[in-house]
């Protein structure tokens, strides 16, 4: 006798108890604290913030704690959770050339005011497994050189004071900034819309379009005019006083890529940018934003679109890991009615050929 | 959390009142212009795209305090999504929901069109998974825009045609496409085309939610629904060979079920309201004959 399958409340419910068991693991082993993975495993932190478009430190490491390490899924909690907040206003634009630097290296020159600054890389280390974090140890304090009191000026400015880079189009306060939050994707994108869709892109896919164009599929001979990584002030406008008020410092990655330089019969030849941007530390998205950023510009630059990375719809379309994982495993769901109706057509057509192949016999019957 | 903690903490129905107009705007446009996909800001939800964010966002913004839900999966409402999502809606909006297609004021769907015709107090919300019918002929949303506003929907008729080319009738089971009040071609989600016939002149009204896709679209009751044929190949819904198993009813539209690894099938009503109503009333299927004796 058949059984219809029932129960689906009983199995989500048990389903989410086994999940919670998983989560916790061995009772036996301390659990791990939120402060522990917001210190220890920060650079998570970083990419869940970064992604999921919301700068709370702590509320990320819960996420990265309740989704058991699973970074899209921990994302998606902060994306769900940011999504029911109310939105007061738009903050001023930040400064980034007024940045407290941790880190800021330059490829284009090898000394430029305010110096080269490694600060906490893995550059240069060797990667070769440390067994000595197995047990546990204190740190000895860095060592670190006095911190200069000159400024660092933008390495991007300082090849712009030489009018041998292109300008940044001077901002325009009456123009609203795109916010692909509150309106849907249009195509074509202006570059600020496509520089939020990749700012919360998904990292692997910024990689891996970044690479392909230092692979040939849509070249820009892209160098890092600069990577600075530390702390600027976000201020808020408030209309009330007539000024802006500091409301706090977050941690910011920056890129800029100088690019294939172009110019024209009547334009001095320049160099052209890319723009990278990232909560926390996370070089190597904004490196790789910064890259496809430049990529999506090919028509403004009137270069041919041949790579995937140039693809303005096929880029913005597919950078967001929330509504890509979604999608991909939303297969799991049943689809038995719709396989259900490929199945009777399947069967009819393969009678249809047999009958085809046997006449005689269907006629006989 | 309890439910009455999470209603404390969100909204009624979980989305807030302002994005709640903007949906409903969004509706009305659709309304206004049946078939025609309408742009809207889809929020994140606590749910995945692809498992009905569209259709949860559009039921959210309908649902009244004094509403009757019901939510079927697939036909069924205890499929586990749609368990899932009907226990979202007790959870944030506590209203009453039902299995019964009859009692219910608002259906979400996925898949399925109810066997039993709706009424003009009802709407059916469907969740569309990919809104735009030109899609896998054209992947352009730009072109694709320009497709809808002329009308131009030769590419859709060539591709018709080249199945009927190459298997002797229209191979699409699925998300068959219709053209609504003789202007738009529209996805009807992908419910078999078995049930594109109850979109026509259908009593209820009709929406359509796309979250990940960002679109909402409608078909207002009593609209002209045509699935797209040709005149020496007209639409034809798909029929099975046997009744449902269950109830004995000829003309719902079955699941097959595997019944052990020999080969053995069983074909049961999708729609389980319909079949289990239809067995209340006495009606019994091949496999059901012992119950009722």
């Amino acid at each position: 006798m058949y059984v219809a399958v029932k129960g689906g409340e009983r199995a989500i419910a048990a389903a989410h108890g086994l999940l919670a068991e998983k989560r916790r693991g061995d009772p036996q082993v301390p659990e791990l604290a939120v402060e522990q993975i917001e210190e220890q495993l920060s650079l998570a932190v970083d990419r869940v913030m970064s992604e999921g478009s919301l700068y709370d430190r702590r509320l990320a490491a819960l996420a990265i704690k309740q989704a058991r390490g699973d970074l899209v899924e921990a994302i998606f909690l902060l994306r769900a959770y940011r999504t029911t907040l109310p939105r007061y206003g738009y903050s001023e634009p930040l400064e980034t050339g007024a940045m407290q630097v941790r880190r800021r290296i330059s490829a284009t020159y090898k000394d430029l005011p305010g110096g080269q600054v490694l600060g906490p890389t893995f550059d240069y280390t060797h990667r070769l497994i440390d067994f000595a974090l197995e047990a546990e140890g204190d740190v000895p304090p860095a060592r670190t050189a006095p911190v200069g009191d000159g400024a660092m000026p933008r390495v991007t400015d300082i090849i712009g004071d030489d009018d041998l880079i292109e300008r940044n189009p001077p901002g325009d306060p009456f123009r609203p900034v795109a916010d692909l939050t509150r309106e849907p994707l249009t195509f074509p994108a202006d570059r600020d819309l496509r520089l939020q869709n990749l700012a919360r892109g998904d990292e692997g896919f910024l990689l891996a379009l970044g690479y392909s164009t230092q692979r040939g599929y849509g070249r820009t001979h892209p160098f890092v005019g600069e990577i600075r990584m530390g702390e600027v002030e976000v201020e808020f406008f408030v209309e009330e006083l007539g000024f802006a008020v500091p409301l706090g410092e977050i941690t910011l990655t920056e890129c800029q890529m100088v690019n294939q330089f172009a110019g024209s019969k009547t334009e001095p030849a320049r160099f052209t940018r890319g723009y990278g941007l990232s909560f926390g530390h996370c070089e190597r998205r904004a490196m790789s934003m910064s890259l496809v950023d430049r990529s999506l510009r090919a028509e403004e630059f009137g270069e041919e679109r041949k790579g995937p990375a140039q693809d303005e719809e096929f880029v913005l379309s597919h950078s967001d890991n929330v509504q890509a994982t979604g999608f991909v495993e939303h297969l799991k769901l049943p689809h038995y009615v719709d396989f259900q109706a490929e199945l009777a057509l399947l069967r009819q057509m393969r009678n249809d050929l047999a009958a085809q192949a046997h006449p005689s016999q269907e006629a006989a019957e | 959390m309890t439910h009455a903690a999470t209603r404390q903490a969100y909204n009624f129905a979980y989305l807030d009142e302002q994005t709640k107009r903007m949906i409903r705007r969004a509706i009305l446009k659709a309304i206004a212009i049946p078939g025609y996909q309408v742009p809207f800001a889809s929020r994140e939800m606590p749910m995945p795209y692809g498992w009905g964010t569209g259709g949860v966002q559009v039921t959210a913004s309908i649902l009244g305090a004094k509403d009757v839900l019901k939510v079927i999966d697939q036909g069924a409402d205890d499929t586990t999504n749609a368990v899932s999502i009907r226990q979202f809606f007790e959870k944030t909006a506590g209203v009453a929901t039902t299995t019964e297609t009859t009692k219910a004021t608002v259906i979400q769907t996925r898949h399925r069109i109810p066997e039993t015709a709706l009424q003009a107090h009802q709407v059916l919300v469907y969740q569309v998974p990919i809104p735009e019918p030109l899609r896998f002929l054209e992947p352009r949303e730009t072109e694709t825009r320009k497709m809808h506003a002329l009308a131009e929907y030769g590419l859709m008729h060539v591709k018709l045609y080249e199945d009927i080319a190459r298997h002797g009738h229209i191979a699409t089971t699925y998300s068959y496409p219709v053209l609504v009040a003789g202007r738009y071609v529209m996805d009807p989600s992908p419910t078999p085309k078995f049930d594109n016939p109850k979109m026509d002149d259908c009593a209820a009204l009709q929406l359509f939610g796309a979250g990940r896709e960002k679109r909402i679209y409608a078909i207002p009751p009593h609209t002209r629904v045509v699935s797209l044929d040709f005149d020496d190949h007209p639409f034809e819904v798909t029929r099975f060979h046997q009744p449902c198993a269950l109830c004995g009813a000829n003309g719902s539209y079955l699941d097959e079920v595997v019944m052990d690894d020999c080969g053995t099938r069983m074909f049961v009503c999708s729609d389980t309201d319909y079949c289990e109503t239809r067995q209340a009333e006495g009606h019994r299927g091949i496999m059901n004959q012992e119950a009722a004796e």
